[in-house]
Parts: structure tokens; C-alpha cells; sequence
């Protein structure tokens, strides 16, 4: 394949092209009919015909807006927020004369906060503009309709229906095309799908027959052809068509649909015709939003918002009746008492006389006033925090994984402070737990078993059943470079007896010969020769399929070359004792699938035997032994029970040899079924591979091990800590689980393990009658027997439990009545796992855990299997590993490694949790704070309406003076460094118990907000009453009164957040001290301008209050008071009723010192109730020793 | 699927060994959260010495607060129930709106102590809203400042226009509401004059009122609201116009009447005739008369120094309590149930 040489290869037709050759089907006959209308003109765009149908073109746009549509729509996504809306409403009244302000000033905060949103979404489509951009300018090669059999280089936008176009190795196809010929000669092409599923490994595609000899650029010249198919959907795939050339009608199936985003690999070349172009093609009919979650703490913060809306409608209610009652008494008995209002001619907002509409009118006014009760500038602050948050989430450098090149990604800023109050973490075993990299370790063959490697459980097991406190050095692992060869991936196999050639002088070298042979050549690898170093590398689609190739390769049977109907090895030949190519005939694939649990091939040999090759799990294929094939069953079994102890992977391998009659009915059988386009293909597919799998001969068994990713144990120690329970939802089977679950110290001795399965006698009984029915309900009643002796025993003893419930089971304990008691019970075990888990089921389980507990539940994993948990779940983590991206496109935040979940949980999730949390509520605070003086002032002013203040210190209250510093909160803020809040990882309870959200927390925070702004309030009042308030002998007017109370409101709210803060940065500085001065440049640059703009703040600060002593001493004055009782509370409280964190402050502190009793205190407390993980078990032994001891003392 | 359109680069694993750690993110001591800090915490040094600190602060302030109030002297006379002719007094409205009736009162007080001149004159007026909305609003800038905009009565209804419909200046009900009492003093026989300049703020003479607006149609309706204005004297002189229009924030209230540039003596008696012209009695509000002195901090309130004592002292006292119980209990772990966390109870 390299050097783009052709070849020649003889072709078998009855592989490559039979099964194309498919009669219409019935789908195929409904071709023309309702979705099935897409007709086009191959090669001819500019048809007449083809002009009319108006496809669109092959322009992609993934932006959310255009230019037209930004403003309506950014605008419309912005007002569907309640308190948007209210602020829209708002501003639109304030043009009428109820407005207690000018209309500008109370547009502007608003147009202020709208425009940063939609400043920020339009940078955010741009940004996709500028990706699509790229996309839709590259480059293709494109047939030259009208001069002849010349192809050009063209955008991919300007492609159209029709377009024949030619794609070179690897790049990526520009639209759905329908392949037509290839640089093969039997035209097959390698198709890369990694962006449109994830799936790393390769796929075939082929053309039809009829096609495939279009191999210069100059037999298009004439080609035409007519192509009729279904229209344009989501499934990936599936296709159904017809292409009609020279006259004949030929079926088209997915075999021949090359996929926009895939890309050619492998292959020189291919020619194709454009079907569907743009957003008809299928990768953009599935494209579809990332995912849209709502952290629990933005929907509690709608709640208060709520609160908030509520309780001001509900004082703007009191403020309208004292207000009717003040209005109505003006005119009184027909007498005019506040004749300086004329009340006898008046507008109908102020006429006593009307009372109940002047009331009304004023409701309205007051609700306009009261409006500084909710944070404007909320949403659009968290907006900006959580970006930022992003920002360093992403930036990590703890968590870019070095090996794959990738740095954590989040994908969305939602749920960044959800991350700090995780409560369950539900995760997938293999490459989330494990590395997802396979070793061949081990293999049983012919009833011997071969390996001597260690894997890394047993290496644990032994560790465990050692000393509890030396941990044993890793010995073997460090000898491991010196010992062997350079390391190879996937292969960890170490045995003298076979390696080297020497499995000839084995007593079964027959065997081990066959053994091998099927591992190079019972598989779907394909691989790839490097041109210079001539070195062999394999693409497969599963990594231990890659470990067998690798192991026979080294081994001595080197596969080397895959054709479509051939498969090539370097072996060794038994009697000449050299290495001999050989070839063996392919003829069928019978493709693995988890039902199946097993893969074979049928080839036909040198000799021309044709033998059936197969490879499965255990479960599936000793039922399927000839008699005379279960030489070696007792020993292979004893082996695997072993390997599996190990937490090995375990696969039987075993072989037949067909006769040619039988294989002639099977084929028969199986093409047919293969090529029916049917629903129950699969089925039919089964049934024929049914036929020919059984009275197999047990070759042996391999080994493979999933490495346990780095850093795991640890991690999981950590997060037990931390108080997350951790379920594992494995696919594996149960004793695969258990064994993991051991190295990575989920499970330890000492814990009581409650198994749940369905393995008893009396349901393997009924199995095998098969009467569906009544296995259903024995298990079921067997299941709910299980889980309530469980409960009983689990609720009634002080011990630590762990929950193994296998996927037969569970199926049971989803059900509606059970699950309920299920969950109960798994809640109160250290550690869940359930194995032999569908994909389906994990999802289930997520929604069980997460719907009933209403905890937060983290769901992480790496392969498309687990994206129905990863969506299911609150947050959803995918890890990017070698499984594909499917599982990262699908989560929320990606990460590279397991292990970083600590570093996210820990450090960013408490820290995001802890900085949204105090925003919100210090939010609310200032608001309050403000919104409280506002209606006590109402009070003073018979509740007509007037501000205390000018229009535009409130308008810029929001956005200016008290805005930025916590802006700085959010984004700087850190109650513990990040070293320590992994050393005291119980901190992260907090996020957990939501401490720091809570309803008393909230409702803390506003009492403190109510009683700052009546202390400022009144202190202010009664200071500057009516007497005289300089030396000159003037008084304070409204504008002075004002602008008094609304500098102690800016101090007193930065101060306060200054007290809040526990991480100064020069931002906060900067943000906290500058808002303040701000606010004094405000005043003085406002007072400056001519009385025609500033009205009634003309000069107040420098003619007024500058020069005046009494505003700065009452300013400190009101300033110190107000904060004096939350500094004391606070210097109580942090002193002698610490929060968590603020536990973990003094121990910093006191590190500095000496060792305070709340270090020991906190330490212990970070022990007690750890369950599972590395600590937990230590913990456990070091107690076993102890009342060992005691128990010794005692009885000397 | 937007992000899979990022695309190739995300796809290549080969590509990526050439542009190794081509990912990493760069060092930065803002995106790796290690920006230097200061990381406060509430010793018990810190709090008793910023207590401490605050006593410290707060307390000669409040001395020398107090005592400047103090030294403050202060006359209050209110004259609107003893300014109404004994057979009126049930009818005290009949009585301000009728025009015929002489409405001069005499009134005498005593000076309590020795009082520095300058000494204010100050009218106080108890439940008048001069904050309510409709009366703040009603008013016009332009036509104050600018004699070409005398037209401008927007907001000024309903004293905008006189009967004939030109502009009434200044408009609105303020302006119309300006209060009219008016002031004499003696002392024995010398008479005190009441210098009324310079009573309002500079800026408000300077740039609100126009130097070349004169009052137009003033008071010229059927319904008479308060004092005249000199039609001669143009808006920026008229000072008792300029001090009534910088509207009073709370309903009681005290405005510059003048100032009496006589040093007082210890129970001199001051002789006042004043004109009771102002109606409060509609709305049962109060009149005041006020003569004060002034000191660096103002008029008399003795709040502002009681306050600052208060808390400095109270300050002291949190410094000691704290003190004391930091010694007696040095570390008391608090509810240490709080840290359990329990698992199993918090299952809601």
C-alpha cells in the first residue's frame, strides 16, 4: 500500500462482489416513493433536470447565528431568562411617567448586560465561523463536466449533486459520496471514521462491480450514470439505493456510502459521486447540540430569584397601600390637606380620588423602584466566572496527559461548580479504570499452561496478603527492562518453552502450532508495513486483538498482508524448520458481537483444508466441544479459573475442519442471510454461524491484561476519602470485576462482600428447559430473596460492605418494585459493582442512583458504551483515550486520565463549588443591601416613589461600583490551596452537604444584607438630620442625604467582600479598593459636568461633601458599624466554630508555628469513615493488629 | 458535533508525534492558580488588635464630636400653635387662608447662652413631603437656568402656564409652594439684621438660576400656593427661591433663613415678629423657628459623638472579651458532631 503501488490480485468473486450482487430487496422497491425521492444525475449537475431539484449546496454552517438573525435571536435567548425579562419590562415602562427614574438610566444597565452576553456569543460564533470557514475552503478534485476527462482543484462549498469528484489518501471526504472505484483493482478502500464515531479502526468500503474499472481520470469522460436513493437522515449506517448505468439498475448499500468527516486512509485514491451535500449529509443530520445540563445550584439560584421577585411584588404591595392610604387622605372631607401637592388637580397617578388606579399605577412604579432587589448583572457575571473557570480547567497543567498530548477539555462551563458536590461516582472498568491496553500475558495450550509474568493483581494480592505495612518493592517490575527484550506493546509474555522458536520441542508442538496460526489469523487486523524499516504495525479494532496478532508474531507467525480474500504469515515450518510464507484463503468473517461473544474465520489452507477458526469467551464456546475435542477441557478450565483469579481477560481458542459440503450449505446460507437487508439479518446471520460453530476441538486458552491505568488506586483512595462512593459498572465478567476491584482497592479482605447473581442451580435448571416465563420469575424472586436477606444482615451490623450484582441480576433489581430496596441496599455499601453490564443497563443504573438519591451523580468513562451513562448522568466525564472519542464528544468534560478526576473533583470542583456559591449568595447580599434603603426611604417619603438616590448612581450601582470584585471572587478565590485540599480531601464534603448553598447560608447572607442597609439607613438619618451640617450653616437636601448613603453602601458591600475573601490576590485589590475609588471618580467627573447632564449632582461632591467633615466622619462611622457585628460573628465563628475549610486554614497556619490539636483532630476525622480505597484497608489492618494484640495482652 | 469539527488535528494520532506537547498549556501563574496571595485569617491577634485599633480611632472622635455638638447653642421656638388668635384656634385653616386677617405675631426668646455670630436663622417645618415624587418632579431646569427656554413647563403641572397661557417662571409646584413667613429681629431696642445673602449653595446660584431670569406670571393664578417673588430681582438673587428648591430629604426639615451677624449674650431676649403666613395647618404639620450656631461639625447632634463612644467603646470591650476568653478557653474545637458529615443521615 505504501508507494501507491497497484495491485493485482486475482479476485475470488464470490467474496468481494456476491454479495452486492443482492436481488432488490423490498426497501429497494420503495425507491422513488415518500423518502426515497433523491435522484441524481451522476457526473451531470448542470442538467437541466438536476437544476431543478434544488439540493442545497455543499456549504456547511455550524454557527448558531448569521448576520441577520444574530440580533433577533441572541436577543430572543437572552429574554428567556425571567429576570431578563423583568428588566426588559421594566425599561420599557420607565419611559411612561411612572418611571421613578429617567428612562436611560434604567436602559443602560441593561443594555450594558445584554451587550456583554451578546458580545460574548458572537465571539463564540465566530469562532465557528472561522472553523466552517476553513472547512467549506478546501480543496477537491472535481470532474470538469464539460471539457473532457479533466478533474480541478475546487472548494468543497461549491460542490453539487452530482460531482463526480477524486480524494487522495488521507484526506477527508468533503460530502456523503457513493464510492465508485479506487485505487485497488477490486475497488476497496479504507475509510478512517474516528470524528463521525470514534472508532479507531479501519473500515472497508467497496464499490460495485459495475464501477469498479473507472480507474483514470479520462474514463469519466463518459461516464453517466443515474443514481436514485433515500433522502437525507441520521443513521450512520444504513443507505438504501439504486445506481442505474449502461441501462441496468444495481442496488446500492452502505458498503458503497463514503461519509462526509471520514476520511480515506490506506488507499491512493478513489472516485465518487456526490449525493448528499451540506447539511444533508448524514454526519450533519446527526449533528447535535452538546449536551444542555443546569448545575443543581443555578437552579436553586432561580429559586431564590423567585424568592427575590416574590418579595418584591410583595412590598411594592405594602409600599401601594400605605401609598393609597397617604394619597386618599390629601383630599379629606373635601378638604385639602397637602395643598403643595394639589391634590384637587392632579394626574390620575397622584389623585386621591382615584385612589385604587393611583395605587395601581403606583404598584408599578414601586415594582420599576424595588428592581435593585435582583442582581442585574448575575447571570451574565456567572457567565464570565465559569468561562474563566474553563479557562483554567483547561489550562491545567496537573492534567494534561503528556503520553497523548492532551490537556483537559471541558465542553461545557455549566457545571463546573456541580463538579464540587459529587456524591456518587459511577465509572466504567476498562480504559477508564484500566488503560484499555492489553498485554498478552499468559496462554494455556494444550493443557499446559505457558507465562510467567506477573500482572499487576496478582502483584497486589500478594502485596495484600503480605505485610500490611512494608509494602513489598516491586521487584519483578523494576527487573522487567533488564531482564527482557525492549519492550513491546501489548505483549508482557515471558516463557522459554514456546519463545525463541522452542514450542517445536514441545510434546505438543502440533497443537501449539495451531494455537498460534489461529491467533495470526482468526481476527480483523489490518496491517500496516512501514516502507523503509519493513516493520509490521497493526490497526485493529479492539487493542487485545492487536495483543494476539502481536503475541504470534512474536511467537514466530508473522501476519503480515490482508487482502479482501487472503490472509499472508511468516511461519515457521515445522519440518524444514524455516521460516515459509503462506497464504491462507479467506472466505468468511463471522464478525463478534456481544451476544455472540466469539469471532471466527473460515479458511481454506496450502492443503486446502477448509478450517473453521474460532476464539470466545469461555461462557459461549466450551459448550460448543466436539466430544472428541475436550482433550484438554479440565486443564484449560483449572487455567482460566486461575487467569481469571489474576483479573485476566480469558479467551478460548478452538478450531474445526469443515468438509467442503457442509460449508457449501453454509455459505449458502449465511450469504443469503448477509445479504437480506431485512430487520432480522442479524438473526438470520447468527442462525447460519450457529450452524457451523459447534463440535469444536479446544486448542487452549490466552491471557491478556488490562493494565491498570496510572495513579487508579490512588486516585480511588482519595476519592473514598473525599466521601464519594465509587461504583464500577463493568462489562466484564464477575470474577474479572472482583479482581480489579481488588487492585484498585475497592474491595479489600475484612469487607463483606453481599454477591447478588443468578448462577444458582435451581434457575440453571430452568434455563435449560428454557420456558422464559418461569426463568423470569424464579430469578426475579431469587433476586429480591437475595437483596432482602442482604438488607436485613447489612442494616443490623457495624461492618463494611461491598455489593457485587452481576447484569442478569440487575436486570431484576432495576425493576420498578425492587429497585427501590436495591438502591437501599447499594447505598449502604463502601463499594458497588456491577458486572456483565449493557450499556443500557449502566444508564439505567445512573438514572436509578441519580433520580433517587437527588445526589449528584458523576458518570465517567471512555468507549461508546458508555455514553448512555455519561448523558444519563448530572455530570458526564469522557475520558479521551484509545476507544475513540465517542464517549468525550458525548461528555461534558474530557480528560486524559483517570487519575485527574482527583485533581477536578478536589481542587477545581470544591474550589468552582466554593467561589459560584459565595457569589450567588454575596449577590443577593449587596442587592439587598442596596434594594432595603430604597424602601425604607420610601417610608420617609410617604411611599410615593421617590429614589434615595440619583438615577444613575443606581443604575451603575450593578454594573460598576460592586460588580468586579466578585467578579474576582469567582475566579481567584481559594479557601485552601489546592496541595492541601488533596491532603484533606473530607473538605470536599462541603460541596457534597452543600454547606455553603445551603438555605441558612442564603438566608444569612440576605439578614445580613437587610441589617446592614437598616443600620446604614438609619445611622445616616439620624446624623444628618435637619440641623445645620457644615460650619456654613447648610443643611442636607436630598441629593446629599443620597449620595451619603450610597458611599457607606459601596464601602460597606466592598468591605465586606473584602472580609469574605479568603485569597487576596492584586486582583481583588485592585477590584475591591478600586471599585470604591471608582465610585469617588464617578461622583467627582458626574458633579463636573454641566447641570443640563448632572442635574441635580452638580458639584455635590466637591462643593458639598468633599470639604465637609461631617460626611467623612459619618461615613467611617456608619462604614465600621455596620461591619462590626459580622466581624465579630465571623471572628467567633472561624475561631471557635470552624467551618471544614476554615479548619484546614489554621492548620496551615499553625504549620507555620507548631502542630495544633485541629490538625490531629482533622486528621483523625478524615480517617474515621473512609470505607474503601488504600488508607481504608490500612486502616483496617492496622485494627485487626490491634485487637490482635490486645486480644494477646489480655489472655497473657 | 461543532467540536468535532475542530477536526483534523484532534484525528491524526501519527501527526501528533512530530508536534509533541504541542497541547501542553503553557506555564502561566494565572491559569495555573498560583497567583501570589495574601491569605487572611482571623487570629486572635488580628481581632483583638484591629478592636483594639477601632477603640482606638473611634473614641477621641466621639470626644471631640460630642464636644463640638456641645458647644453648639440652639433656640427652637415653634409659633404655628401659638401664632393663632385664641378664637381661631378650632379653625386654623379659615384662619392661614383668610387674606384679611393680619397674620403678624410677636415672639420672644431668651438666649440660653452665648452665641458667636455668625448665628442662623432657620425655619423648620415638620410632615411637609418635599420628597414626594409629584412635588421633586415638578419643576423645570432648563427654564430656571436659561431665560430663552422659559417656555420649557414640561413636568411643571399644573402650575405651568397663567390663565392666559403663557409660561408661569419658575414653574411647578416647588416653586409655587415657596414658603413665606417671614422674620424680624430685636434685641431691646437695637434691631438685629438678618443678612440673607449668600444663604444658598454657590453652584446653585451660579449655574441653576439664571442671572437673567426673571420671574414671570408668578403667583398670578386664582389659587395663591406661597411666597412672591420679587418680579425685579432676577432668579440667582432670590435666595430664599434657591434654598426652598434644593428639595429636603425627610419630611422634617430645616432651611437657611438667614443669618444674624451679632454676637448674643446669656439671656438677652430676643424680640421676633414674624408674618404666620404659611399654611401647615392643612396638612398638620409644624413651624419652627431655629436661630443656632455652628461648629466645625455642624449644628447640634449629639448622635454622632454618643455613636462613635458607643461603639469605640463597645470595640474595647469586644477586645477584652476576646482577649479573656482566648486565654481562659484557648481552643474550644466547637461542635466537632459538625465534621462528622454523616453519611447516612443525609440521605434527604
Amino acid at each position: 500500500m505504501a508507494g501507491g503501488k497497484r495491485r493485482k490480485n486475482l479476485l475470488r468473486k464470490f467474496y468481494s462482489f456476491s454479495c452486492c450482487k443482492a436481488s432488490f430487496q423490498e426497501e429497494h422497491s420503495q425507491i422513488g416513493g415518500p423518502g426515497f425521492s433523491r435522484i441524481v444525475f451522476a457526473n451531470d449537475p448542470d442538467c437541466f433536470e438536476a437544476t431543478n431539484l434544488y439540493y442545497p449546496s455543499n456549504y456547511v454552517s455550524t454557527t448558531k447565528y448569521t448576520l441577520a438573525t444574530f440580533i433577533p435571536k441572541a436577543l430572543f435567548e437572552q429574554f428567556r431568562r425571567v429576570a431578563n425579562i423583568y428588566f426588559l419590562v421594566t425599561s420599557c415602562l420607565s419611559f411612561t411617567p411612572l418611571a421613578p427614574y429617567t428612562a436611560f438610566s434604567a436602559i443602560l444597565p441593561l443594555i450594558i448586560v445584554i451587550g456583554v452576553t451578546m458580545t460574548k456569543e458572537a465571539i463564540e460564533d465566530f469562532r465557528r465561523y472561522r472553523q466552517d470557514y476553513e472547512m467549506n475552503n478546501r480543496k477537491i478534485k472535481v470532474h470538469v463536466h464539460q471539457r473532457d476527462g479533466t478533474f480541478e482543484y475546487t472548494e468543497w462549498k461549491n460542490l453539487r449533486v452530482g460531482d463526480v469528484v477524486k480524494v487522495e489518501k488521507d484526506n477527508f471526504f468533503p460530502a456523503d459520496l457513493i464510492l465508485l472505484s479506487s485505487s485497488y483493482e477490486d475497488a476497496i478502500c479504507y475509510v478512517d471514521t474516528m470524528n463521525l464515531d470514534g472508532e479507531t479502526n479501519l473500515k472497508l468500503k467497496q464499490s460495485l462491480e459495475v464501477t469498479s474499472d473507472l480507474h483514470n481520470d479520462s474514463s469519466f469522460q463518459h461516464f453517466e450514470a443515474l443514481i436514485k436513493c433515500e433522502d437525507p437522515n441520521a443513521h450512520l449506517y444504513t443507505f438504501v439505493g439504486t445506481l442505474e448505468y449502461q441501462s441496468r439498475q444495481y442496488p446500492l448499500s452502505p458498503q458503497q456510502l463514503l461519509l462526509r468527516d471520514s476520511k480515506l486512509r490506506n488507499t491512493d485514491y478513489i472516485y465518487g459521486v456526490v449525493i448528499f451535500t451540506g447539511h444533508d449529509t448524514k454526519v450533519m443530520q446527526n449533528a447535535t447540540k452538546p449536551p444542555s445540563k443546569r448545575s443543581k445550584i443555578e437552579r436553586k439560584m432561580d429559586k431564590i430569584i423567585y424568592l427575590l421577585l416574590s418579595a418584591l411584588v410583595l412590598i411594592s404591595l405594602i409600599g401601594s397601600i400605605f401609598f393609597a392610604i397617604t394619597t386618599s387622605n390629601d383630599i379629606k372631607d373635601g378638604k385639602i390637606r397637602r395643598w403643595y401637592l394639589r391634590p384637587d388637580d392632579t394626574s390620575i397617578y397622584f389623585d386621591p380620588k382615584e385612589d385604587a388606579i393611583a395605587a395601581m399605577f403606583h404598584l408599578l412604579t414601586a415594582m420599576m423602584l424595588y428592581g435593585y432587589f435582583i442582581p442585574i448583572s448575575l447571570y451574565v457575571s456567572i457567565e464570565m466566572v465559569k468561562v474563566l473557570q474553563v479557562i483554567f480547567i483547561n489550562q491545567d497543567r496537573e492534567m494534561y496527559y503528556e503520553e497523548s498530548d492532551k490537556p483537559a477539555h471541558a465542553r461545557t462551563s455549566n457545571l463546573n461548580e456541580e463538579l464540587g458536590q459529587v456524591d456518587t461516582i459511577l465509572s466504567d472498568k476498562t480504559g477508564t479504570l484500566t488503560c484499555n491496553s492489553m498485554e498478552f500475558i499468559k496462554c494455556s495450550i494444550a493443557g499446559t499452561a505457558y507465562g510467567q509474568r506477573v500482572s499487576q493483581v496478582e502483584k497486589t494480592m500478594t502485596r495484600r496478603k503480605g505485610s500490611s505495612f512494608i509494602y513489598v518493592s516491586d521487584n519483578a517490575h523494576q527487573d522487567y527492562p533488564v531482564q527482557g527484550k525492549p519492550a513491546i506493546k501489548g505483549f508482557n509474555f515471558e516463557d522459554d518453552r514456546i519463545m525463541n522458536g522452542n514450542w517445536l520441542n514441545e510434546p505438543r508442538s502440533d497443537v501449539i502450532q495451531k494455537f498460534f496460526q489461529l491467533l495470526a489469523i482468526c481476527h480483523t487486523v489490518i496491517p500496516e508495513v512501514d516502507a523503509e524499516s519493513r516493520k509490521i504495525s497493526y490497526e485493529a479494532e479492539s487493542p487485545d486483538e492487536a495483543a494476539f496478532v502481536i503475541a504470534a508474531r512474536e511467537i514466530g507467525f508473522e501476519f503480515y498482508k490482508r487482502t479482501q480474500t487472503s490472509i499472508s504469515l511468516h511461519e515457521l515450518d515445522p519440518v524444514s524448520r524455516k521460516t515459509v510464507e503462506s497464504s491462507y484463503t479467506l472466505l468468511n468473517i463471522l464478525e463478534f458481537s456481544s451476544s455472540r461473544k466469539r469471532m471466527s474465520v473460515i479458511v481454506k489452507n496450502k492443503e486446502g483444508e477448509l478450517l473453521l477458526l474460532s476464539k470466545g469467551a469461555d461462557s459461549v464456546m466450551f459448550e460448543r466441544l466436539a466430544e472428541n475435542g475436550r482433550e484438554f477441557e479440565d486443564k484449560t478450565r483449572e487455567h482460566t479459573n486461575n487467569y481469571a483469579d489474576d483479573g485476566l481477560r480469558i479467551l478460548i481458542l478452538a478450531y474445526r475442519k469443515l468438509d467442503e459440503a457442509e460449508y457449501e450449505t453454509f455459505n449458502r446460507k449465511f450469504t443469503e442471510a448477509k445479504n437480506s437487508v431485512s430487520a432480522d439479518r442479524e438473526e438470520k446471520m447468527d442462525e447460519a454461524a450457529e450452524m457451523i460453530e459447534r463440535e469444536l476441538i479446544l486448542l487452549g486458552a490466552t491471557a491478556v491484561e488490562d493494565k491498570l491505568q496510572d495513579g487508579v488506586p490512588e486516585c480511588i483512595d482519595k476519592l473514598a476519602e473525599a466521601g464519594i462512593k465509587i461504583w464500577v459498572l463493568t462489562g466484564d465478567k464477575m470474577e474479572t470485576a472482583i479482581n480489579i476491584g481488588f487492585a484498585c482497592s475497592l474491595l479489600r479482605q475484612g469487607m463483606k462482600q453481599i454477591l447478588i447473581t443468578l448462577e444458582a442451580q435451581e434457575i440453571k435448571q430452568l434455563e435449560k428447559k428454557g420456558d422464559k416465563e418461569s426463568i423470569a420469575k424464579a430469578s426475579r424472586e431469587s433476586v429480591i430473596r437475595q437483596i432482602e436477606g442482604n438488607l436485613q444482615r447489612n442494616s443490623s451490623s457495624e461492618e463494611t460492605f461491598a455489593l457485587i450484582i452481576d447484569g442478569k441480576s440487575l436486570n431484576y433489581a432495576l425493576e420498578d418494585n425492587v429497585k427501590s430496596m436495591f438502591l437501599q441496599l447499594a447505598v449502604n455499601c463502601a463499594s458497588v459493582i456491577c458486572c456483565r453490564s449493557s450499556p443500557k443497563q449502566k444508564a439505567l443504573v445512573t438514572r436509578l442512583v441519580k433520580n433517587s438519591t437527588r445526589k449528584v451523580t458523576l458518570a465517567i468513562g471512555d468507549g461508546a458504551n458508555d455514553v448512555g451513562m455519561i448523558q444519563e448522568a448530572d455530570i458526564g466525564i469522557g475520558i479521551s483515550g484509545v476507544e475513540g472519542m465517542q464517549a468525550a464528544m458525548s461528555s461534558d468534560i474530557a480528560i486524559a486520565q483517570f487519575r485527574f478526576l482527583e485533581r477536578l473533583l478536589l481542587v477545581h470542583g470544591h474550589w468552582c463549588y466554593r467561589r459560584i456559591s459565595l457569589m450567588i449568595c454575596y449577590f443577593f447580599y449587596k442587592n439587598i443591601t442596596f434594594g432595603v434603603t430604597l424602601f425604607v426611604y420610601e417610608a420617609y417619603a410617604s411611599f410615593s416613589g421617590t429614589p434615595a438616590y440619583n438615577d444613575w448612581f443606581m443604575s451603575l450601582y450593578n454594573v460598576f461600583f460592586t460588580s468586579l470584585p466578585v467578579i474576582a471572587l469567582g475566579v481567584f478565590d481559594q479557601d485552601v490551596s489546592a496541595r492541601l485540599c488533596l491532603k484533606y480531601p473530607l473538605l470536599y464534603q462541603e460541596g457534597v452537604q452543600n454547606v455553603l448553598f445551603s438555605w441558612t447560608q442564603i438566608i444569612g447572607w440576605m439578614v445580613n444584607g437587610i441589617c446592614s442597609a437598616i443600620t446604614i439607613f438609619f445611622f445616616c438619618t439620624i446624623v444628618l438630620q435637619h440641623q445645620a451640617f457644615r460650619k456654613g450653616g447648610e443643611v442636607v437636601d436630598r441629593e446629599i442625604l443620597g449620595a451619603t448613603l450610597y458611599t457607606c453602601i459601596v464601602w460597606v458591600v466592598n468591605c465586606q467582600m473584602a472580609l469574605s475573601v479568603s485569597y487576596f490576590t492584586l486582583f481583588q485589590h485592585i477590584f475591591i479598593w478600586g471599585g470604591i475609588a471608582l465610585w469617588y471618580i464617578f461622583l467627582l467627573a458626574y458633579g463636573a459636568m454641566t447641570p443640563k447632564v448632572s442635574a441635580t449632582a452638580f458639584m455635590v461632591f466637591i462643593e458639598e461633601l468633599a470639604n465637609t467633615p461631617s460626611y467623612w466622619i459619618v461615613t467611617l462611622f456608619v462604614v465600621i458599624s455596620t461591619l462590626i457585628p459580622y466581624f465579630t460573628f465571623t471572628a467567633v465563628r472561624v475561631r471557635f466554630f470552624p467551618m471544614y475549610h476554615e479548619r484546614i486554614q489554621w492548620i496551615r497556619f499553625d504549620d507555620r508555628v507548631a502542630e495544633s490539636e485541629y490538625s490531629g483532630e482533622v486528621r483523625q476525622r478524615s480517617e474515621r469513615l473512609i470505607m474503601a480505597g488504600v488508607s481504608a484497608r490500612l486502616e483496617a489492618k492496622v485494627s485487626q493488629i490491634r485487637s490482635r494484640v490486645h486480644h494477646a495482652v489480655q489472655t497473657l | 458535533m461543532n467540536n468535532s469539527y475542530a477536526g483534523p488535528s484532534s484525528a491524526s494520532a501519527d501527526a501528533s508525534a512530530t508536534r509533541r506537547n504541542s497541547k501542553r498549556p503553557k506555564y502561566s501563574k494565572f491559569t495555573q492558580q498560583e497567583l501570589p496571595a495574601c491569605k487572611p485569617i482571623l487570629t486572635p491577634q488580628w481581632v483583638i488588635s484591629v478592636f483594639t485599633l477601632i477603640g482606638l480611632i473611634f473614641v477621641p472622635i466621639g470626644v471631640a464630636s460630642l464636644f463640638a455638638s456641645n458647644n453648639v447653642v440652639e433656640i427652637v421656638d415653634r409659633y404655628d400653635t401659638e401664632c393663632i388668635p385664641k378664637n381661631m384656634t378650632d379653625n386654623k385653616i379659615a384662619y392661614i387662608q383668610n387674606q384679611a386677617i393680619n397674620k403678624t405675631c410677636i415672639r420672644k426668646v431668651r438666649v440660653p447662652k452665648d452665641m458667636d455670630q455668625p448665628i442662623y436663622v432657620y425655619y423648620q417645618l415638620d410632615n411637609f413631603y418635599q420628597n414626594h415624587r409629584r412635588y421633586v418632579k415638578s419643576r423645570n431646569d432648563a427654564q430656571l437656568r436659561d431665560e430663552k427656554k422659559a417656555n420649557e413647563t414640561s413636568g411643571c403641572d399644573p402650575e405651568k402656564t397663567a390663565a392666559n397661557g403663557s409660561p408661569i417662571v419658575p414653574c411647578g409646584l416647588i416653586a409655587w409652594s415657596l414658603f413665606n413667613d417671614t422674620y424680624t429681629f430685636t434685641r431691646g431696642n437695637q434691631s438685629l439684621t438678618v443678612n440673607k445673602t449668600n444663604i444658598s449653595w454657590k453652584s446653585d446660584r451660579d449655574h441653576k438660576f439664571g442671572s437673567n431670569v426673571f420671574p414671570k406670571n408668578f403667583q398670578n393664578g386664582t389659587l395663591v400656593g406661597g411666597g412672591s417673588l420679587d418680579l425685579n430681582k432676577s432668579l440667582s438673587e432670590q435666595e430664599d427661591l434657591i434654598v426652598w428648591m434644593r428639595t429636603a430629604a425627610l419630611p422634617t426639615f430645616r432651611k437657611l433663613y438667614g443669618k444674624i451677624e451679632v454676637d448674643l449674650k446669656k439671656n438677652d431676649i430676643i424680640t421676633v415678629v414674624l408674618k404666620n403666613n404659611y399654611n401647615t395647618y392643612s396638612f398638620s404639620g409644624k413651624k419652627k423657628l431655629v436661630l443656632s450656631t455652628t461648629s466645625w461639625l455642624g449644628g447640634k447632634n449629639d448622635f454622632l459623638g454618643i455613636g462613635y463612644l458607643t461603639v469605640g467603646g463597645l470595640c474595647f470591650f469586644l477586645a477584652a472579651a476576646f482577649t479573656v476568653v482566648y486565654f481562659v478557653k484557648p481552643r474550644k474545637l466547637g461542635d466537632t458532631s459538625y465534621l462528622s458529615w454523616n453519611r447516612t443521615g443525609t440521605g434527604r
